[in-house]
């Protein structure tokens, strides 16, 4: 049983990279020389190849998301797998894995497989899907996951909804001792977060919006690591955004839960002071936006390994979806093709940390983190590369998107770094 | 040509709140003539779009445009497009469509003029929306008080109740220290938003007897559907007793307002609420001539720059 990706069949690229930072922190390589890719692997003979000047330029292992939303199958008019995975390209990325809440949810065999052989029919980068932890994602009644583990699921979430009943949750703690996938889990207390839209704290109190508390993340994740840690099971959590949480975290990694942590971002750069604008294409996402404070501290989670690596939560929406008032508008916002840039640009550039680290954390922590292949630049590994412009400056969404929607938390903002060519699985799947 | 709007109280500063506030003595005075019309707004259109169920303030702009001799069409949310699903961004766009000078907004929702300004060339006022802003309001309020009470420089005014689900509040007290008077809240700790003190520059207390030091005491309306069980507080019973607005706990010389509607024995005593110490009946009335002045106010050309002449044009035939 294991977890199937799926990418389009494609011509394996052959193509030498002339002069560039070859960057691995993970492999321990940081030089400036030629990189070869041949027959769709990293290393051999540079002669007759296509040379590509790359001078000035950073080639780093392909990033990985465990976080996108394909809206495949149900809502292809806002995403799918081709444009999604394009999108993934543009950014960098190299795999990725689509969340279940579709419609229908992928929570049997059959969606399952029908996603995974379109997939291999459409996919610019390797795709997984995640199948949901309960049927439609209700919260009551496990969903078929020794099946699903069978079929190839990249693991078992009910993203976008909580698994509120703590005995659910439990016994698909107990269950994952059959299917060996991790529970990738939306940490929230429904009822906490109420009618919520934004972080409660001092701009929801200006703007009159109701607010969702952090805790009613920081609550849940206490829940689900007590739970995690008495059955032995394994949690990954999506999207943290509280101080709290990445709180709860640490304490649960340092007396031995099986717990990893991603953070998006969205999160990592922008604070509730964005929610002013009162603009929810841009600035309306659940978790929300939280505090200077917050972000700090996820900024610090990240560097110290509480949080094991960046997701986008990758949520393409209408533009007629999100005209409305900011209340009215669904949550969510893209990030596939702006994750890399905006985090050199807010959080490497102004020196909140390294570029080393950030790479780590973009792609082999994410795929560690999610039992994936773990890209490499070593010799002989598949060609999973990022080919990255650091200093190349961009205006988000000036010259489109590879997205099909264009509700980017950044739409508008100058950025600083540009993936200039991207080879996933030893294919090239996106050239500037 | 994009009209100036008037979305939350925050757009005027403290002189062009002053402007208003004199303009809005003059049509006081106008409202004091056997005929009460003058033609100031001739050949303006102005479309009132109350999504959300209001009487004071739908029958006072009404009013306020007809005084002004402006043309005057009213649209609600019930028995509209709207019923049909048609989304804010496109009712806005067919009703600018008919080139309205003026459209005047009241909606559930918060921002919800910020979002109907981006698809109009008409001036936008903000007649309510959500929780956010109210600023119309503010203005009448402190009309009123400056009618009524004095200077509000260096006054107090003190807001009792449900802080968190009021845009009456949250205009007011940007308003109030817009014009230089201190302001502070006093809710249950379930209606007192989180970070208020910061988030709103006041101080903030729990204890209905903190109501003393205060020069004015605003009371605010109890929605009751936010009682009882899962609510913010468990019964009127309690509410009434604990922190009801009543003549015991009025000290000499506080006045009292209320932006209606009034529930009364609930956040006020009936006996209060009729005391002339009461000022909820001049809101009321302040509320037609405070709407008369902003209309005047957004469409005084140039923008702003001057305050009618004496008198204030001849009255209509």
């Amino acid at each position: 049983m294991a977890v199937r990706l799926v990418q389009r069949p494609g011509a394996a690229a052959s193509l030498v990279l002339r002069g560039v930072r070859v960057l691995d922190p993970a492999a321990g390589i940081d030089e400036v020389r030629d990189l070869v890719v041949r027959d769709g692997r990293i290393g051999g003979s540079p002669e007759g190849l296509e040379e590509v000047s790359a001078a000035g330029l950073v080639a780093v292992p392909g990033f990985v998301d465990p976080h996108v939303h394909l809206r495949t199958p149900g809502r292809e008019d806002l995403e799918d797998i081709a444009t999604g995975s394009r999108a993934a390209a543009a950014g960098g990325f190299v795999t990725i894995l689509a969340m279940p809440n579709t419609a229908p949810v992928v929570d049997t065999a059959p969606v399952l497989k029908a996603l995974l052989e379109r997939g291999e029919q459409e996919a610019a980068v390797r795709v997984g899907f995640y199948a949901a932890i309960t049927l439609g994602q209700a919260g009551r009644e496990l969903t078929e996951q020794a099946e699903l583990a069978e079929v190839g699921a990249a693991g078992f979430t009910d993203d976008g909804h909580p698994v509120s009943d703590a005995e659910v949750m439990r016994r698909a703690l107990q269950y994952q001792r059959i299917t060996g996938r991790p529970l990738v889990l939306h940490e929230e207390d429904p009822r906490l977060s109420g009618r919520g839209v934004v972080h409660e704290g001092a701009v929801a109190t200006r703007l009159g919006l109701a607010g969702i508390p952090s805790v009613s993340e920081s609550v849940a994740v206490a829940r689900d690591a007590t739970l995690a840690e008495y059955e032995g099971g394994r949690i990954h959590i999506c999207h943290v955004s509280a101080a709290e949480t990445a709180e709860e975290i640490r304490r649960a990694k340092a007396r031995g839960v099986r717990i990893t942590g991603e953070v998006t971002p969205h999160h990592l750069v922008l604070t509730d002071a964005a929610v002013e604008s009162l603009d929810p294409t841009r600035h309306k996402m659940n978790p929300p936006l939280r505090e200077e404070s917050d972000r700090q501290a996820l900024i610090a989670a990240l560097t110290d390994g509480t949080l094991d690596c960046v997701a986008t939560d990758h949520a393409p929406h209408a533009g007629d979806e999100k005209e409305v008032p900011f209340e009215e508008a669904p949550f969510g916002v893209t990030g596939l093709e702006t994750a890399f840039a905006a985090c050199h640009t807010h959080l490497v550039r102004p020196g909140h940390m390294p570029l080393e680290l950030l790479v780590r954390r973009m792609g082999p922590d994410a795929a560690a983190a999610l039992d994936l292949p773990v890209p490499t630049l070593a010799e002989g590994a598949v060609a999973d590369v990022a080919l990255i412009d650091p200093e190349a400056r961009v205006v988000v969404g000036l010259e489109g998107f590879q997205s099909r929607s264009r509700n980017s938390a950044f739409l508008g903002e100058e950025l600083y770094g540009r993936v200039m060519l991207t080879i996933a699985g030893g294919q090239v799947a996106w050239r500037a | 040509m994009r009209r100036r709007s008037l979305l939350t109280i925050a757009d005027l500063d403290r002189v062009e709140i002053a402007r208003i506030l004199r303009v809005s003595n003059r049509f006081a005075e106008v409202m004091e003539r056997d005929i009460k019309k003058v033609p100031t707004l001739r050949g303006r259109t102005i479309i009132n779009m109350f999504f959300e169920s209001s009487t004071r303030t739908a029958t006072s702009f009404e009013l306020a445009g007809k005084r002004l001799s402006a043309d005057v069409v009213n649209v609600k949310g019930s028995g509209s497009s709207v019923e049909k699903g048609e989304t804010l961004k496109d009712t806005v766009i067919t009703l600018s469509s008919y080139a309205p000078d003026v459209l005047v907004i009241r909606h559930a929702s918060v921002g919800a003029c910020q979002i109907a300004a981006r698809y109009t060339d008409a001036a936008v006022v903000n007649a309510g929306d959500g929780k956010h802003q109210h600023p119309t309001q503010t203005l009448l309020d402190l009309f009123t008080i400056e009618r009524e009470v004095g200077p509000l420089d260096g006054l107090h005014v003190a807001f009792v109740g449900d802080i968190a689900h009021s845009r009456v509040a949250r205009s007011g007290i940007r308003g109030f220290q817009t014009m230089g008077a201190r302001v502070s809240l006093i809710a249950p700790p379930t209606l007192l938003p989180r970070d208020a003190e910061t988030a709103l520059g006041v101080s903030a207390s729990t204890d209905i007897r903190d109501m003393a030091d205060a020069d004015v005491v605003y009371v605010l309306r109890m929605q009751l559907e936010r009682m009882g069980p899962g609510g913010f507080v468990p019964s009127l019973r309690e509410y009434a007793a604990t922190y009801g607005v009543n003549h015991a706990r009025l000290r000499a010389g506080q006045r009292v307002m209320h932006a209606g509607p009034i529930n009364r024995g609930v956040e006020i005593s009936g006996e209060l609420a009729d005391d002339p110490k009461a000022l909820i009946e001049r809101q009321a009335a302040n509320g037609m001539v405070v709407r008369m002045a902003v209309l005047y106010d957004l469409l005084a050309e140039p923008a702003g720059a001057t305050e009618p002449a004496e008198p204030l044009g001849a009255v209509a035939a």
